[in-house]
């Protein structure tokens, strides 16, 4: 471990009786880079984020926060945490949540109200949080993770039912204090949520971790394939099944597959049927294809 | 920022909720309202024992406050730790530095305080109305005094219990069953046992040696002999009352019973909550 290193995770296992949540998961976020863990339910996301934060023991594995050890008093004031369901006391209003958390941080609450600004909630500071959207929730729970600039801000699907702008506004505030060196560690179920806003992505599945890296390095290691779907004239479904082999759907239809280097190839072959096809649609591989290779789900149409 | 700082936060923002929610004004409204009910409509003062309004109605507003103020105390404090899991907010508040130690004693004391407030308004309310009206002479004001004080204990006791049952489950709703649970066993249940077994007994041992003990051992029952047995009266006393002037134990023996009560559920809610995985 470097001194580079806010957050680091060693050979980390945590087990619920008999279930092993987390299975030798091992993991490092440096200051100012964002790190998303991916992993659908029960992969063991949320069960890594509370062991971070201390309220679980693992069972093997070492975890340092800085140096520390999560759930001592240095570790806590390092990480903040912002967790998947959250429901703030509906009667106070935006700036009495944040001067309570403040305090219980340690941070005078008037170097903490401006980040109500920062999340874009300002005008809504002397209202209920009753009366807030469930974005607002979120950027007010958001605000709270802020307070204090922590070097770890621990983020368990911060973005899940968000519009589009909020969430692109969420990244935002999350980049800029990526560069003011705070280490961010957040968690997703979907690859394309995420929008290239992240330095690293981490995938896990059934606890263990199953690949790790930056997008482009994993969508080009996974080399999924190209998926045709070719929609054949009438009657000719037998023809064209035979020229192209692939995959036969509803009757009219034949899927086949190909590398990314033998597009040409296959849309040659292709041409060669002329009138015997009605449509063709082509469908790269998106992110979450990529996600799906990496956390062993089947990706639909590829053949490997 | 020191522990007692987290804490004082704690206890304030529980306090200003209690507000927002108007729990305050409900609880306090309650109080002043049957307090009033039994000073004026009730069996309470009448014909030549004007004088004795006070004393007679702190009489019997004690065997009352038995059964309101548990339910209150129950009811502020009952979801203080599942309500706080079931709505994500535990797992915020015990990532800051906060203690879980710190927590149990700050909620604690911000329920406790809104208890004192309401019982403190509506007695008080109801005190200077029976002083104005039939006035008071220094044993009732003694009495009354002593009434309030003891139901701020009291309401203590059960805001601790509370608190410790609602360290069990993880929600709210359950941890609500549990209060309702816990008040009609203390407070309803438990004297009818008693009685119950008394008459079976028909004056035997259990009667003699066991039955007093017990009887002191019940929370509402501490309070309630703790109070009469203090008011030197010829106020009319019945039931399980009648112990109060014959109990084989000194007076006080009644309080130190209220305070290991509410040690023990302290000690209970924070050993719970410690084990709380949020």
């Amino acid at each position: 471990m470097t001194d580079a290193t806010v957050l680091s995770v060693e050979e980390l296992t945590v087990r619920f009786g008999a279930v092993t949540a987390v299975d030798g998961v091992s993991l490092t976020v440096a200051p100012g880079e964002r790190v998303a863990l991916l992993g659908h339910n029960g992969a063991g996301k949320s069960t890594l984020f509370k062991t971070v934060l201390g309220f679980l023991k693992p069972a093997a594995g070492r975890l340092s926060i800085g140096g520390v050890i999560p759930g001592s008093d240095a570790a806590r004031r390092a990480v903040s945490y912002l967790p998947e369901q959250v429901a703030f006391p509906k009667a106070l209003t935006g700036t009495e949540i944040l001067t309570h958390f403040a305090r219980l941080k340690g941070v005078a609450p008037k170097a903490a109200l401006p980040l109500l600004e920062v999340v874009g909630i300002a005008d809504a500071a002397k209202r209920a949080v009753g009366t807030y959207s469930k974005g607002m929730r979120q950027r007010l729970g958001l605000a709270q993770a802020l307070i204090g600039t922590p070097r770890l801000l621990l983020l368990d699907e911060p973005t899940s039912g968000l519009d589009p702008v909020s969430r692109r506004e969420f990244y935002d505030v999350l980049e800029a204090s990526a560069r003011a060196g705070t280490a961010v560690l957040l968690s997703s179920h979907s690859l394309s949520e995420i929008e290239n806003r992240i330095d690293r992505i981490a995938i896990l599945a059934k606890g263990k971790l199953r690949a790790e890296g930056a997008l482009s390095d994993l969508s080009r290691r996974a080399g999924l394939p190209i998926r045709i779907r070719i929609e054949a004239a009438e009657g000719r479904v037998e023809a064209v099944h035979a020229h192209l082999g692939g995959e036969r759907v509803n009757g009219r239809s034949v899927v086949v597959t190909c590398r990314a280097e033998d597009k040409v190839g296959a849309l040659a072959r292709l041409a060669e049927l002329g009138s015997d096809i009605a449509d063709i649609d082509i469908a790269l591989p998106d992110l979450d294809d990529v996600y799906r290779h990496y956390s062993g789900l089947t990706v639909e149409g590829a053949t490997q | 920022m020191t522990g007692f700082d987290r804490m004082a936060t704690v206890a304030a923002t529980e306090f200003r909720l209690a507000f927002r929610n108007r729990w305050v004004l409900l609880a306090t409204l309650v109080f002043t309202l049957f307090a009033l009910a039994l000073a004026f409509l009730g069996s309470g003062p009448s014909g030549a024992l004007k004088a004795d309004a006070l004393t007679l109605t702190a009489a019997s507003l004690s065997t009352l406050t038995v059964y309101l103020v548990p339910l209150m105390a129950l009811l502020v404090s009952y979801d203080s730790i599942a309500g706080e899991i079931e709505r994500g907010t535990l797992a915020l508040v015990l990532a800051t530095p906060l203690k879980r130690g710190e927590l149990v004693l700050a909620k604690f004391c911000g329920h406790l305080a809104v208890l004192t407030l309401a019982i403190a308004i509506g007695y008080g309310i109801a005190g200077v109305m029976i002083a104005g009206v039939h006035g008071a002479d220094d044993a009732g004001l003694l009495a009354w005094g002593r009434l309030v004080a003891t139901a701020v204990l009291l309401g203590a006791v059960f805001i601790a219990l509370g608190m410790a049952l609602s360290g069990v489950p993880r929600q709210t709703g359950t941890a609500a069953a549990l209060a309702i649970g816990a008040w009609l066993i203390l407070v309803v249940l438990y004297d009818l046992a008693l009685l119950g077994a008394v008459i079976v007994d028909q004056g035997g041992m259990f009667t003699k040696a066991v039955f007093p003990a017990l009887v002191l051992a019940n929370p509402g029952d501490a309070f309630r002999l703790y109070n009469l047995a203090l008011i030197e009266s010829n106020a009319p006393i019945a039931g399980l009352d009648g112990l109060a002037h014959t109990l084989p134990f000194p007076v006080s023996s009644a309080l130190l019973v209220l305070v290991l009560w509410l040690a023990a559920s302290l000690a209970v809610a924070w050993a719970l909550t410690r084990r709380i995985r949020p």
